[in-house]
């Protein structure tokens, strides 16, 4: 009962036009609670539409999802809406905030579609102990354009805790970041998942990969390879080296 | 509740983020409704007049006008005909359900008083005429049957005539002269104010009609003869009676003349007016649809670009139906302030407009609520397929849009 995502031979085929195109192939993936798992793959083989699938946006073909043991992959739009809400929260490439509205409401965004309902005042409440967790509870009042994108990343972040969710899904979430601010944010992640909360990142990158505890990499919409990480990297020694680095060319 | 409040909230966030083309979309419904606001003000206002007017000339009260005017050819009009006569008037008055009768001769002559001058109406009538239309005197006395018996050349002006002949002055026991014959003024009527049709009911001077018609034009005939039943009740019953009097009397095939009653003209009046509401109607409607569509292009424009807030709200955990909510209150917010702006406008003009046209205005209460509801329900109407719209998008495909 332990495991958040099992996935037994799943397939995903689009009808577009002409061509079905065939986008995951029989994958089959179990990830256990606290876990920290990095998707990796070239464009095109099939990740996206696994993450998709994954934070049930979308529908398997065929094969079955149990997503902390309810089986989703027959469950209609409006269930699917209620899943996302309690089980899950996004981090997206682009942050995907809502422009013009203040940190503190985008992260209580969630809790207005919660089917009990939260009060306002506990919403505040719960949406500013979520904006400590990502350290940014004095930009609460900031709107999105007023911050970095690191900073952004976190308002995401603390949006995707904000319900309490069995599973973290980031997509590409340092895609749009400078390598420090990726590491800062990677920095997050682990703290976040030593607090014991489940993550399945989908990255390109090698090395931000390396911060997670276990890879699966995916080709031609199969999974070749599915390893835990050797030499994971911690983010906080990472930026103490950086910042070193940084003073030795200074003083240099 | 408290979640559709948040919604508002949104939905009210969301039109201030673009001011002018929300007040660009709203104007369909503002001046659509500031229309109709405004024209049925000022509509009900004259109405109101009209039916407060035909009220104070008595309900009870019959003409008897002479002329058939609905005979084809060419014709004078009401009291232009000489079939009516002094006699007919007497006659009338032997009637069972009539309490007073009152011939009536009219002329506009040029007065002369005091120095002054002025063109008004010099209205031949019976002692009883006051009474009749609920017309109280305000200094002086009427004449009276023995004025009327002896050619008495004594005049009762109105508040008009007093202020252009007689300004700073008492008129009473001045003379006054109509054709170059002496009236002496004994009495001044009460002001009564201006007729719907924009007459100004105190240019008047009133003699005896026995005096009009021998003294000042020379006739023998009356315009019309007014009548005061005994009763709202028995008008009917008087009509009928007067009409089959007059036409034994008049020995006449045609009947050469008209019996009129004030419930008729009230009853004309109102039937105007409810065509014109009718006709109102359709321009509200017309106004309001066009509204419509401007609130669905914007709609379709805004959830257009709004896609990927679209997107994020669903991938959080929005179900359709939140999505609908949304862009319908956006959508209804819009039109119901629309209609809310539409109305202060509309009463605004309205009473501008009669403030400087010197008309009524009267705005039902029950015309600005139909208004503001049927601009909210506009924007449910045009709004839903909008949101319908936002509600059907594939939040992979929103999240995704540029």
């Amino acid at each position: 009962m332990s495991s958040v995502i099992k996935l037994e031979e799943v397939h995903k085929v689009y009808h577009t036009g002409e061509v079905d195109v065939h986008a995951v192939r029989g994958v089959s993936l179990e990830i256990r609670r606290g876990e920290f798992v990095a998707v990796m793959g070239a464009s095109g083989s099939g990740k996206s539409t696994l993450m998709n699938m994954l934070g049930c946006l979308d529908h398997p073909t065929k094969g079955k999802y149990l997503l902390d043991g309810i089986d989703v992959s027959g469950l209609s739009r409006d269930e699917l809406a209620d899943i996302r809400n309690e089980k899950i929260g996004f981090v997206f490439q682009g942050f995907n905030l809502l422009a013009r509205t203040s940190a503190l409401e985008n992260v209580e965004l969630p809790m207005l579609y919660v089917h009990h309902r939260v009060r306002g005042s506990e919403q505040r409440q719960r949406a500013m102990n979520s904006l400590e967790i990502v350290g940014l509870a004095k930009r609460a009042d900031h709107h999105p354009n007023q911050l970095s994108g690191g900073q952004q990343q976190r308002v995401a972040i603390a949006r995707a805790l904000v319900n309490q969710p069995a599973l973290l899904l980031a997509d590409e979430p340092t895609g749009n970041l400078d390598s420090q601010t990726s590491i800062e944010i990677m920095g997050v992640f682990q703290k976040l998942n030593d607090q014991g909360i489940t993550i399945v990142m989908v990255t390109h990158e090698l090395d931000i990969a390396s911060y997670t505890r276990r890879n699966v990499i995916m080709r031609d919409g199969h999974v070749v390879t599915d390893e835990p990480v050797k030499k994971r990297l911690i983010a906080e020694d990472e930026l103490r080296k950086l910042r070193e680095a940084q003073q030795a060319v200074n003083l240099a | 509740m408290m979640r559709i409040i948040a919604t508002v909230r949104i939905a009210l966030r969301a039109l201030r983020r673009n001011k002018m083309r929300s007040l660009l979309t709203m104007l369909g419904i503002i001046i659509g409704v500031a229309s109709v606001i405004c024209v049925v003000g000022l509509t009900t206002g004259a109405t109101k007049q009209v039916e407060d007017q035909v009220r104070s000339l008595g309900e009870s009260v019959l003409t008897v006008f002479s002329g058939n005017f609905t005979s084809g050819a060419v014709k004078g009009g009401w009291g232009s005909a000489p079939t009516l006569t002094v006699d007919d008037a007497q006659a009338i008055a032997q009637l069972p359900n009539t309490v007073a009768v009152s011939p009536e001769v009219r002329d506009r002559e040029q007065v002369l008083a005091n120095g002054l001058n002025w063109n008004t109406m010099v209205q031949g009538e019976g002692p009883d005429y006051p009474q009749i239309r609920n017309w109280k005197i305000a200094s002086g006395v009427m004449f009276t049957e023995q004025d009327v018996r002896s050619l008495a050349k004594s005049a009762v002006l109105g508040k008009t005539v007093v202020d252009e002949l007689f300004p700073n002055e008492n008129p009473l026991g001045q003379v006054i002269r109509v054709r170059n014959i002496p009236f002496t003024v004994i009495g001044v009527l009460a002001p009564k104010g201006f007729t719907l049709w924009g007459q100004d009911q105190d240019d008047v001077v009133l003699v005896p009609y026995s005096s009009h018609m021998h003294r000042i034009t020379a006739r023998n005939f009356v315009n019309s003869i007014l009548v005061e039943a005994a009763s709202d009740g028995v008008i009917d019953q008087v009509q009928q009676e007067i009409t089959d009097l007059l036409t034994a009397r008049h020995r006449s095939l045609e009947p050469d003349f008209t019996v009129r009653t004030q419930l008729e003209l009230m009853q004309r009046v109102s039937d105007t007016s409810q065509q014109m509401v009718f006709l109102l109607s359709g321009v509200a409607a017309v106004s309001l649809l066009v509204g419509g569509i401007g609130i669905m292009n914007i709609m379709l424009v805004s959830v257009t670009e709004r896609t990927r807030e679209i997107g994020i709200r669903m991938a959080v955990g929005a179900r359709a139906r939140d999505i609908v909510v949304q862009f319908l209150i956006e959508a209804v917010t819009l039109s119901a302030i629309g209609g809310a702006m539409g109305i202060a406008l509309g009463v605004g003009s309205a009473m501008l407009i009669s403030a400087l046209k010197h008309t009524p205005s009267v705005t039902p209460a029950q015309w600005i609520a139909v208004a503001f509801a049927s601009s909210a329900v506009i924007g449910v109407v045009f709004g839903f397929y909008p949101a319908w719209k936002a509600s059907k998008l594939d939040p992979i495909d929103a999240l995704r849009y540029e």
